[in-house]
């Protein structure tokens, strides 16, 4: 076992600095990244190793950084939404509705039409899937588990060809708008919903059937990356990381916004802030969408899927087509965007990995003064350092796959 | 854990109920079932993983049943209806563009790819036209926000194909002609079932548009 240690860590006795058995006796500063297999996203990694063992590290994000804060002050309201389509591009259907809640939330718009809160929750609940399918897919493959990622990745795709046909791109939908959806459902929307989701039960335990009891993915992920309950709360970890720990806060559950308080669903929590947790509370959300989704299926009302609103909703293509009236609403609707009244607005969603917020200053034109974007991969990137430090290079790759870091939400 | 007494004594699932939400009561904090060292093995879990990948290795070679990948260009899935594709421009009954160059598209276009040059027209009683009328697919966020501006049904992105590659950046823009040239943009039976006219009159339909609608 000593000789083994030896031959990984490079040396006899690391905390003796004398004992170098022949070994270079200094650090040695090591780039991993930016274009790395195992880092998600492009995303450059400064260690100082020593041997195999990480001594400290600096993470050095931005490669992807696009200015989407900057930007959102050049663009209407409902032109933002492509830009937050690229946010998280794993579940941009999420970062929609963030922004499209805190436009609403600034103009007052506080009574959402019942059918648009399900089309909503339920469009969110299948990005959480994808993302956290990615996640746990990745990750599995990242130590050596490619079936996995292929059965996993073969859902998702399901899940974007649903998408697909309902707004029109696999990936950059901009499918919600403000007051709204941009079109109802498909008419099979729901049927096509249920069989993804019978399908999907069966390739989990799939999964889960190749992962779960083995020794090889047991013991890269178990008790690497431990991060405790206290130190979570002050870096503001966020989503399955932080329930990992242990902290029992979920959005959805502490503050409910569209129809989350009406809806039957758990919260999962870990123990001990490990991969492991972090993978085994991904796995339980999922179930739990999956849950949200079948009541969802179950209970959707018919109706509008717009608010009756015409500060924000451009007007019907036919009264648009033969009404004067219409056509002059639809070219202020264009020219000036969106008029919102001054003020300032923050709104916080459960995103894919955490506490998704949008923060907007508006100032009575119908472009935002400021927008800023709470991004949950930047916040928990912060971790990692922590995490990683003392630890072996083979451990980043789990800690790392864990986090989620996605690049788009995580530079801006 | 002063919760745990108020919440059912149910596990569903091997998940053990920490508590319950105060703002709805339908939610619970669950605690994930973790593996303990007893029920992770090596060699067990390895052949009982074999398994798992052996019967798909079987379903896929022998049996194709469930084979999810397709022989891309000999064989392709058709795009959805509301598939966001090339631009095409709509044609009139006497196949001229039906854009009026109001401006609309360029306007709402987050990536600024649209370029309009409006012209004069003196027949009809319509007086814009554009006489250029460009797109440059490369810049193209494919977002349809063109499409849901345009006041008159001039401009569409249902033609069900996607950009395809080009050897040089200019080849991408496409140009008021190849987008009204809709038979060699789109597949026949796309066009056959999609057409080239618009869905909006000129002028509009007259004062019982509510009644037609």
């Amino acid at each position: 076992m000593s000789e083994l240690k030896t031959l990984i860590l490079g040396r006899k006795n690391v905390d003796d600095p004398d004992d170098t058995d022949g070994m270079p006796n200094d650090l040695m500063t090591v780039n991993m990244g930016p274009s790395h297999p195992a880092m998600h996203g492009t995303i450059r990694i400064e260690l100082t190793v020593d041997g195999e063992r990480v001594v400290e590290s600096d993470i050095n994000p931005g490669y992807l950084h696009r200015g989407f804060e900057k930007e959102s002050e050049h663009a209407t309201y409902t032109q933002v939404f492509p830009y937050a389509d690229r946010l998280n591009y794993v579940s941009p259907m999420i970062n929609n509705v963030g922004w499209a809640l805190a436009v609403e939330k600034l103009m007052g718009i506080t009574e959402l039409p019942p059918r648009l809160q399900y089309v909503r929750v339920m469009i969110s609940e299948l990005s959480r899937i994808t993302d956290h399918l990615t996640c746990v897919g990745a990750s599995a493959m990242e130590l050596g588990a490619f079936a996995p990622f292929l059965f996993l990745v073969k859902v998702r795709e399901w899940i974007y060809e649903l998408l697909e046909e309902l707004s029109g791109a696999r990936l950059t939908h901009s499918y919600v708008r403000v007051g709204g959806v941009a079109r109802d459902l498909t008419p099979d929307f729901c049927d096509r919903v249920t069989s993804i989701l019978d399908r999907m039960e069966g390739v989990l335990d799939e999964a889960k059937g190749l992962l779960n009891g083995n020794k090889i993915f047991y013991d890269r992920m178990s008790g690497v990356g431990v991060f405790s309950k206290e130190d979570a709360i002050s870096y503001g970890l966020g989503g399955p990381c932080l329930r990992a720990c242990g902290v029992d806060y979920d959005v959805r559950k502490d503050h409910p916004y569209l129809n989350y308080d009406q809806l039957e669903f758990d919260v999962p929590v870990g123990t001990s802030g490990d991969c492991l947790d972090r993978y085994l509370v991904r796995l339980e959300e999922i179930r739990q969408s999956t849950r949200i989704l079948r009541q969802c299926v179950a209970q959707i009302p018919e109706g509008p899927v717009m608010v009756d609103d015409p500060r924000c909703v451009m007007p019907d293509k036919s009264e648009t087509y033969n009404t004067i009236e219409g056509m002059i609403r639809h070219f202020k609707h264009i020219v000036d965007g969106i008029r919102v009244e001054p003020g300032e607005a923050y709104t916080f969603v459960e995103g894919g990995n955490g506490e998704l917020g949008f923060f907007i200053v508006a100032d009575g034109t119908g472009r935002p003064w400021k927008a800023y974007c709470r991004s949950p991969s930047f916040i928990n990137l912060q971790t990692v350092s922590k995490t990683i430090s003392g630890r072996l290079i083979s451990d980043i790759v789990p800690i790392f796959g864990m986090i989620n870091m996605i690049g788009g939400e995580c530079d801006k | 854990m002063g919760h745990h007494a108020e919440a059912p004594a149910e596990s569903t699932d091997e998940l053990v109920v920490l508590s319950v939400s105060d703002k709805n009561k339908k939610v619970r904090t669950v605690q994930v079932h973790r593996p303990v060292p007893e029920e992770v093995s090596f060699l067990p879990a390895l052949a009982k993983g074999l398994g798992i990948t052996l019967k798909h290795f079987f379903g896929n070679v022998v049996a194709r049943k469930e084979t999810e990948t397709i022989q891309y260009p000999e064989e392709k899935k058709p795009y959805p209806a509301r598939n966001r594709g090339l631009h095409r421009l709509m044609l009139r009954d006497d196949d001229t563009e039906r854009c009026v160059a109001c401006m609309c598209c360029p306007t709402v276009c987050p990536a600024n790819c649209i370029t309009i040059v409006p012209a004069e027209r003196d027949d009809k009683g319509i007086e814009k036209h554009p006489a250029v009328f460009e797109i440059d697919e490369l810049r193209c966020v494919v977002c349809g926000f063109c499409v849901e501006s345009c006041p008159c049904d001039a401009i569409r992105m249902d033609t069900g194909e996607h950009a395809t590659a080009v050897e040089h950046r200019y080849e991408s823009i496409m140009t008021k002609e190849a987008m009204m040239d809709h038979k060699s943009i789109m597949q026949p039976d796309v066009l056959a079932k999609r057409g080239s006219l618009s869905t909006a009159v000129q002028g509009g339909t007259g004062p019982k548009w509510r009644e037609e609608s």
